[in-house]
Parts: C-alpha cells; structure tokens; sequence
C-alpha cells in the first residue's frame, strides 16, 4: 500500500504539488493525467526521491520514504522508468540486465568475482522475457528501436521486482499503432507480475480505456480521482482539463 | 568525448558471450606467459637499456591503467591522477631515507597513506560534475607539488629526494641488482594489471560502466554513486602509487616533477593515444609514449612539435587510441567474414 499524504513542492513561487494525498491499493493500476505544467513528473520525482518534499509523507507499508535518496526509496521498492528512456547506452540489453539484478541484491561493489553472477541469471533472463527483449539480448542499448529502448527502461526498473511501479509516459515518442502495443504490455506486466502500476498518460483513448482508476492532477492539486467513467462525466475535469465541449464530446 | 569514444566503441564491436569463469583462468594464463616472457627477456637480451625501458614501462603502464579505470571505466576525467604516482614515489623515498624499514614495509605503508589521502581528496571531489571534477583535482595536484616545493628541509624543495634510496634486501631479493629490480618492477606491474583487469571485470567493474553511461539511472536502480565513484578513486589512486614507487626505486630518489600536473597531462596523453575501450590500451599507449619520447628528444629538440603532431593525428584523424582503432578493424573484418 502506498500513501501519500499532503505532499507539497515549490519551485519558486509555484507550487508544482499542492498538498497531494492519494492512497495506491497494492495491485491497483492507476492512470495520473493533467495538462502540461500540472506536475505529474514532479509528483513522480518526488514519489522516487528525485525531489525532495517541501512538506508531506509518502508511506510504502507505513515506512516514510518522504526526503530518502533514490537507491534507498528503489531499495524499498518503489521502482520507476521514464519519460525519455534512461538507459546505459554502451552495455547490451542482457549485461543491463543482470547488472541491475547485481545492484538489486547488493553485489554492485562486489570485486573478487566475475561478471556476471551466476545466480543473477534467472531473473535477468525472467526480465526479458517478459518484455520480450531475450532475442536482443546482445544488442547494445543504443542500437536499439525508440521502442525497445524504453521497454529495457521498463524492464530495469521490473528486474528489482519492486512493490509499485511508476511509469512515466511509457508511450512518449511512439506512433498510434506503437503506443497500444506499450500500453497492452503494461497492462499485461501489471495483471502478470501482480504489483502496483501508476502510470502518465497523455492520451486519453488509452487511459479510459485500461486504466481502472485515474487521478486528474491540475496546477499540482487533485482535481478528481475515480473510475474512467466518474472522471469523463466529472464537472470540473470537463471544465479545466478536457475544456471545450468538443472535446468532452469526443472523449465521451 | 571519451564517454562518446567508449560508446561509439562498445556499438560497433560484436558483444562478447558473457561467460564468467573461464574469463579468468584465461587472464591468469595470460597473466604467468606475460610474466615469463618478461622474465625471459635478460636472458635473451643483455641490453641494460632494454630492462631500463620495461621498468619506466611498468611505473607509467601502472599509472596509465589505473588513470583508464576512472576515465574510460568510471567517466571520471581526472587531471590530478598523477599527484597519487608523486605521493607513491616520495613517500616510499622518504620512508625508506628516514626510517630505514624493510622495503616490504615501506611499500604497504605508502599504500596506506596514498588510501587516506585519496579518501579525503576524493570525498571531495567526486561529488563533482566532469568538469568541476577535472579542476578540483588539478588543484589538488597543484596542491601537493606546491607542498613538495616548499617544505624543503623534508622534501629537498626543488632538487627532490638524493642521496639515494637505501634498498636493504629481503626475502632474498636485492632491489640494488637490477636484475632484480627488473623482475620486481615486471611482477608489480603483472600482478597491478591482473588486479585492475579483476576490478575491470567483477560487477563493480559493471556499476562503473553504468555511472560512466548514466549516473541517475544507476542510482534508480539502487546504486550508491558516490560511493562507488569514491571506491574506484582510491583504488586507481593505489595502483598511480605503486607506479610512483618503481619509478622512485628505478631512478634511486624523488623529483617533484614526478608530482606536477605534467605527470597528469601525460597519462591523459597516454589514454588517448592507446584508447580507452580497451583495458590494455592505456599499456600500449605507454609504450608508444615512452618510444616516441626516446626516440624524437635524440633527433630533436623540438619534441614537444613532435608529440602534438601525433596526439592530433590520433584525436582528429583517427578520433580513437590504437587499441581501439585495431579492435574495432578486427570486428569488422570478422563481420565481414561471417556475414
């Protein structure tokens, strides 16, 4: 269970998250939409200790994560992948892989033996198969699709076998056929591995379609949370978010 | 440009079958015919000379190595690595002018003044961004060499360490023989450079390749950067050291120029001119520079025209060191007989 409670972040005079508090149920999945400049990275770089909160506490199972650096909030389990594929463009997908998996079972300062480690092979193996990667295993990461560049960034942050999962933008760059592959894969991964999955979303066929839950984040508050359908026929959210009436039609 | 050059590098070559143990016993191999040959070569040829050119091979190829671990491995540009060669060379010197200890002694414990120096020096530095780090260790090199100069009535200022090192024998080895000198020097050196090739190739040697690519997403996936980049700090400030105490023992005392940022320039001359993808390299590089060195200061005065002509031709021209440029030609030619 992942809770947030009156998260807030200011850069300046803006307040990018404005008193912010969501509960995540464990195995949810949940779509965070909202304009540009409404503070969905900065939610997530807080959420992964990107930023440090102004104030707040981001309890995963009760423990504060709230001003933790990154490897300490990873190391609980709150993994993430992002918005431009962040990956390690000279290793190759499998030695990406399974360094990860050493980092992940504190054997990254491990000098006496050999790379890779024998029992880091499951799961570096488990990894790839399951964003279909295992038959690009020895490509290096910058040789790889825009795609598969940012499934390997989804499958790192999936090798630590974390307890929720962050996405942000999974389908970011990619054409309309491309993102219903990505999307139909997160979801796959999210019913397959059994953990918690927020994600951003930019498109909204996607989001009512997959997302059992979405939150509407607006000028850093919360606009709305709820089904796909409360948030479609939600006032305010047609108003300042989906504006025009056009477009609500269409969504609608 | 060398974290491009490493990229560039890592693309084009075909990625090697990862299988760990074997690995090893090939680089152990490796590491007893390089020794045996080496330890063959006064036998073969009397030439004092060509002994005298492998020991300066040694102290340089052991600095030059450890120098590639924080540039081509960790993406570490250090420009102060040689201050580390200077530390390693004066205090061996010094403990051996002043305390008259055994010279396995002395050699430990110059390793471990060169660790705490390197760990407080490092703890600064490292949290740095390239060029900030490039400076600040500038700095510190300048630092040292300023505090060999001054502080005379220790360091003999200036005129550096004479009257030579005392070198009692132990174990039966006489460092004043230069036979013996000679083996000793190939053995730090094999021994130093199958040590780095383990640190090269363990999985820390993995989490420097992913700082080197990509520091934030190394600390996402629960890496302690600073740590790890303090770690390899230390560890290639170790190896400069025991490059600096053969140099000392090789030419019987201390200069400061041995500490002087020059020392920093040339083993950042060296990555360049051997490459950086490679983990030998930095050694090839060293040969190249040592010859090149002997070779154009006895023909000309103008050595220095010489060298830049060269470290042009292989920054612009071949935009690589050699080591790279000759693994990537063999990649290709393998490509190109199995496709």
């Amino acid at each position: 269970m992942l809770e947030i409670r009156a998260l807030s972040k200011s850069f300046g005079g803006v307040r990018a998250t404005d008193n912010v508090s969501l509960d995540f149920a464990d195995g949810s999945l949940t779509a965070v939409i909202g304009p540009n400049g409404a503070g969905k990275s900065t939610f997530f770089n807080l959420i992964t200790g990107a930023l440090r909160p102004d104030a707040g506490q981001i309890l995963l199972n009760g423990v504060d994560m709230a001003g933790r650096a990154p490897p300490e909030i990873v190391r609980h389990g709150i993994g993430r992948a992002f918005q431009v594929a962040s990956i390690f463009p000279s290793l190759t997908v499998e030695e990406t892989m399974l360094a990860a998996v050493c980092a992940d079972q504190r054997r990254a300062g491990v000098m006496h033996r050999r790379f890779p480690l024998a029992e880091t092979r499951d799961r570096a193996e488990h990894a790839m198969e399951l964003l279909g990667l295992a038959s690009k295993r020895n490509r290096t990461a910058a040789t790889l699709s825009h795609g598969d560049q940012k499934l390997l960034d989804i499958a790192l942050a999936l090798v630590l076998e974390p307890k929720v999962l962050l996405l942000d933008e999974p389908t970011a760059g990619m054409g309309t056929e491309e993102r219903w592959r990505m999307i139909d894969k997160v979801r796959e991964l999210w019913e397959k591995q059994k953990i918690t999955v927020v994600f951003i979303e930019h498109d909204m066929d996607i989001v009512f379609k997959i997302a059992p839950r979405i939150v509407v984040l607006c000028y850093g508050r919360i606009l709305a949370t709820g089904t796909p359908d409360a948030i479609r026929r939600n006032e305010a959210v047609i108003e300042a978010y989906l504006g025009s009436d056009d477009h609500a039609g269409a969504v609608a | 440009m060398t974290e491009l050059q490493a990229g560039q590098g890592a693309q084009t070559l075909a990625p090697p079958r990862i299988d760990a143990r074997p690995q090893r016993y090939r680089d152990v191999l490796i590491a007893l015919v390089a020794f045996a040959l080496l330890a063959l070569l006064p036998f073969i040829f009397g030439s004092k000379q060509l002994l005298d050119f492998v020991i300066r091979c040694a102290a340089y190829g052991l600095f030059a190595t450890s120098l590639n671990l924080l540039v081509g491995y960790t993406g570490l540009i250090s420009f102060g690595h040689g201050m580390f060669f200077g530390l390693g060379a004066y205090g061996f010197g010094l403990m051996m002018q002043k305390t008259g200890v055994p010279i396995p002694v002395a050699f430990v414990a110059t390793l471990a003044i060169t660790c705490v120096v390197a760990v407080v020096i490092g703890a600064i530095c490292v949290r740095l961004k390239e060029i900030y780090f490039a400076f600040v260790t500038l700095a510190f090199q300048m630092l040292i060499h300023s505090t060999i100069l001054s502080w005379q009535s220790l360091t003999g200022g200036d005129q550096g360490l004479r009257g030579g090192i005392p070198r009692p024998p132990f174990l039966g080895i006489d460092l004043s023989n230069h036979l013996h000198l000679y083996i000793t020097s190939c053995a730090l050196l094999v021994i130093g450079l199958f040590l780095m090739r383990q640190i090269a190739q363990s999985p820390f040697g993995y989490t420097l390749r992913m700082i080197r690519d990509n520091a934030t997403r190394a600390s996402f996936i629960g890496i302690d950067v600073w740590r790890a980049k303090l770690t390899i700090f230390v560890l290639a400030a170790l190896f400069a050291a025991t490059g600096g105490m053969i140099m000392a023992l090789f030419v019987s005392g201390a200069y400061p120029e041995f500490a002087y940022w020059t020392i920093s320039g040339e083993g950042i001359f060296i990555n360049m001119l051997g490459g950086v993808t490679t983990f030998l390299g930095p050694m090839v590089g060293t040969v190249l520079l040592l010859i090149l060195n002997d070779t154009v200061t006895r023909l000309t005065e103008y050595h220095g025209i010489v060298l830049g002509v060269v470290i042009l031709f292989f920054a612009i021209g071949l935009r690589k060191g050699l080591m790279d440029f000759v693994v990537e030609w063999f990649a290709q030619r393998r490509g190109e007989a199995s496709g």
